[in-house]
């Protein structure tokens, strides 16, 4: 456990994250427009900083809130609408999903318009099990007349999610409880996996053996490695090799200030 | 670059839609990181898309997929094929 | 290290098997892929969402109206002038009452100097300068941006900013740029430098950098109360009390239409020259409209955007009230250092139609445009013309004996709109972009259209004979 956690530190500086210690870190992933930044408002409240990504012209802001004692830094990714990474908003958010190791990762989705938002969060639940869905704007679905069996969401999603009207308060204390449980351990979940068709099913099931031979495993998800070699993402798997080897030199780093 | 000819009868190219007609998406001739953002916005085969005005010249369009508005210009939405609901 | 080796050489044979496959199988997984999570999507929401049929959709309804080819523009047009109308007329009072009691701390401020028997030079340098431009900043820019700033917040909140974009897009295709540089320029009305930065939402890097260099032509919150000032004296100043909002509200709306023409205008010119390029696509996604949150939009507008740039603006104009106040009165020779300055700018400054004295007071404005007027009339009082200036027809004849005519305002009205960023916007350029180059041009672009259209006009009306 140390040394995993050393290195998530590592991994974390490296996106410009400085956590203390027993501090956990939130991602806040999410489309445009689906009312991210109030939610990210609405927990941090004043106790936020705002900067640039290290060596991007794209905003971050880290926030941070407390919650039965336990203090969590958030950290507001890009609004993207994928995170397939074509563009370097995207690539950040995944990246940081990816390699910055978040503890949990909550995933703002839009109530009126949830097939297209979806889409984002069973991306991210390919890369990390670790994942509370906030599903916003129940007030504006309610007048549309969309009603949602959210029991039957989470279930089918198998991973927590929480209704919430951020814009009126409403919902968010259930989130933050949330994030406690997953954050800290107390509540196992097991994200849905993603069905794909025959044909890549069956590639995958060729490439996923090998990729486990890599020994990337322990913190990568082999399917969703094997799904980035189909995508022809080299970029990202250049990525993987750079963080890993970041990962490595570091811990060899901190043993060697331990054994002095 | 103008949009691919269909290639079979049935089908049109989606910037030929009119105002408040429906279709579903057959096949998208973009390329890169267009083709990709589109594809990420729910712009894939099979999909049942909607024009639902147009802009003050006829450009750009905006259709409703999956529950929500997006705006296209002409010449991109002619290089997606659909078929005709 | 051998472990690192042994997975290097996995690797490849992995990136070449993955390859193989992807070609194989006719590149069609990077696509197959998507469209499969979207299954999967479509699959979850079939399962768990009911949706009612046919309820009324407003925000349909709202865009036949706010998008139509006929209201869509006349729309836009009306918001725009409505805004400031309301933000003039409802400027005036505060204005007068802060000014009132402002001017007044002055002479309290002045009697405790005279109490103490502080030297003259000291009394002038924090009361005459540094104190009354600050006075002079918060009294003509605090009410109009505490106006100005919730209204358009509002307007965003709403979600009606996408439509602008909407509507115009096809104006910026035929410039070969992006419809959403119409968003960055609704941001530029609030501060030039957010503006800039607001241009990431441009994908493609030409068509971004035609939105940061042209961002300027929008004019900030720190030139409107100029624009309104000068407005109100040369272009309402014989109307009836409650025709001159109005009318200051045509002038701007006239002032800003000139500024979205010149932005299409270098738009299209840099497209064609420094920026070569076809236009790319444009992806805009219009959410259904929200009712703001008048609370939250008060709060955000005041604490975001009206203390944030009035406190940039106080921190300018003191240290900028105070050099004001001792150049023009510490003499060389006759005259003082400002009026030597204001001297030697005179003859290009009177070929653009301004004089020395405008002209130097946007030189000294460069770090926040909010301090040019406020410099301009420190300048003039210094130059011997001492009057009490607590009413706009004192501030005329100040200005009328500095030989203003309506050439001068206007020529001095659209330098003002024209002319370079303020020095945050031009750092925040440098940011942006990264390159030296790009951030001079950003300032070299509005500096010559700037000479160029004052220049014109100047010498038209003068040609004609329609000016002095």
């Amino acid at each position: 456990m140390g040394d995993s956690s050393v290195s998530h530190r590592v991994l974390r500086e490296h996106f410009g994250i400085n956590t203390k210690e027993n501090q956990k870190v939130i991602a806040l992933a999410g489309n445009p427009n689906v009312g991210k930044s109030t939610v990210f408002n609405a927990l941090t409240g004043l106790r936020q900083h705002t900067g640039n990504w290290p060596g991007k012209t794209v905003d971050n802001a880290q926030g941070i809130f407390t919650y039965k004692n336990n203090s969590f830094l958030i950290v507001d990714l890009p609004g993207t609408y994928s995170i397939l990474a074509r563009t370097v908003e995207e690539e950040i958010a995944r990246d940081f999903i990816c390699f910055g190791q978040p503890d949990v990762t909550i995933v703002v989705l839009d109530a009126t318009s949830l097939e297209r938002n979806l889409n984002l969060a069973l991306q991210v639940m390919e890369i990390t099990s670790r994942v509370v869905i906030c599903l916003n704007l129940i007030d504006e679905a309610k007048k549309k007349n969309i009603s949602i069996d959210y029991a039957g969401l989470e279930q089918e999603l198998g991973v927590p999610v929480v209704p919430t009207a951020a814009r009126e308060g409403i919902g968010l204390e259930d989130l933050k409880e949330e994030v406690y449980q997953v954050g800290l351990g107390f509540k196992k979940v097991q994200p849905r996996k993603t069905h794909y068709s025959p044909e890549i099913e069956e590639a995958l099931a060729a490439l996923i053996p090998k990729i486990q031979d890599l020994g990337w495993g322990e913190f990568l998800n082999p399917r969703w490695i094997a799904l980035r070699f189909l995508d022809g993402d080299e970029k990202l798997i250049d990525n993987i090799v750079r963080h890993l080897s970041l990962k490595a030199g570091q811990s060899l780093n901190s043993e060697v200030e331990i054994a002095l | 670059m103008q949009g691919a000819k269909p290639k079979n009868k049935s089908q049109i190219t989606l910037s030929q839609i009119k105002e408040g007609s429906a279709c579903t998406i057959a096949e998208l001739h973009l390329e890169g990181l267009l083709r990709r953002r589109i594809m990420d916005l729910g712009f894939v085969p099979g999909t049942a898309v909607q024009c639902v005005r147009k802009g003050p010249t006829g450009d750009p369009i905006a259709y409703t997929v999956r529950g929500t508005t997006i705006a296209l210009r002409k010449e991109d939405a002619a290089k997606i094929n659909v078929f005709m609901a | 290290m051998n472990n690192t080796i042994i997975g290097h050489n996995l690797l490849i044979e992995l990136k070449r098997e993955a390859q193989k496959k992807r070609l194989a199988g006719g590149n069609i997984y990077a696509d197959k892929i998507v469209s499969d999570i979207f299954t999967n999507a479509e699959d979850i929401v079939h399962k768990n969402v009911v949706r009612k049929d046919k309820q009324i959709n407003w925000s349909q309804k709202a865009d036949n109206i706010l998008t139509s080819k006929i209201t869509g523009y006349p729309i836009m047009l009306l918001t725009l002038g409505a805004i400031l109308w309301i933000t003039i007329s409802g400027a005036n009072v505060p204005s007068a009452i802060l000014a009132d009691v402002l001017f007044r701390f002055q002479d309290v401020l002045t009697g405790i100097f005279m109490y103490l028997g502080a030297p003259d030079w000291l009394h002038g340098v924090l009361v005459l300068g540094a104190y009354r431009s600050l006075a002079w900043v918060v009294s003509v820019m605090l009410p109009p941006m505490a106006i100005f700033f919730p209204l358009f917040t509002l307007l965003e909140d709403l979600g009606y900013l996408p439509r602008v974009s909407f509507n115009l897009d096809h104006i910026f295709k035929k410039a070969k740029a992006c419809g959403k540089q119409s968003l960055t320029m609704c941001m530029g009305f609030g501060c030039n430098a957010a503006g800039v930065i607001s241009c990431r939402i441009i994908d493609s890097p030409r068509e971004r950098l035609i939105a940061i260099l042209t961002n300027n032509f929008v004019p900030c919150n720190g030139r409107f109360p100029t624009l309104i000032a000068i407005g109100m004296i040369f272009g309402a100043g014989n109307l009836a009390l409650h025709l001159q909002s109005a009318a200051v509200a045509g002038i701007i709306t006239g002032m800003i239409l000139i500024g979205i023409a010149v932005t299409f205008i270098v738009s299209w010119t840099l497209s064609r020259t420094l920026l070569k390029g076809e236009a790319s696509s444009m992806v805009l996604e219009l959410p259904p409209y929200r009712r703001p949150k008048i609370l939250a939009v008060l709060y955000r507008s005041f604490i975001d955007r009206t203390i944030f740039v009035l406190r940039r603006a106080v921190l300018v104009a003191l240290p900028a009230g105070a050099i004001t106040w001792l150049v023009s009165n510490v003499y060389v020779g006759e005259i003082s250092i400002l009026a030597h300055t204001a001297n030697f700018l005179d003859p290009v400054a009177l070929a653009i139609g301004l004089d020395g004295f405008i002209l130097l007071a946007f030189i000294l404005g460069l770090p926040a445009n909010e301090i040019v007027f406020p410099i301009l009339i420190m300048s003039y009082l210094s130059s011997g013309y001492m009057i009490e200036l607590d009413s706009l027809t004192d501030l005329q004849i100040l200005l009328v004996n500095n030989g203003w005519t309506w050439l001068t305002a206007l020529c001095t009205m659209l330098f003002c709109l024209l002319h370079w960023p303020c020095a945050t916007t031009l750092l925040t350029a440098l940011k942006e972009t990264g390159s030296k180059k790009w951030s001079f041009l950003t300032f070299l672009i509005p500096t010559g259209v700037a000479f160029l259209v004052c220049f014109i006009v100047a010498q038209s009306a003068r040609l004609l004979g329609l000016a002095p």
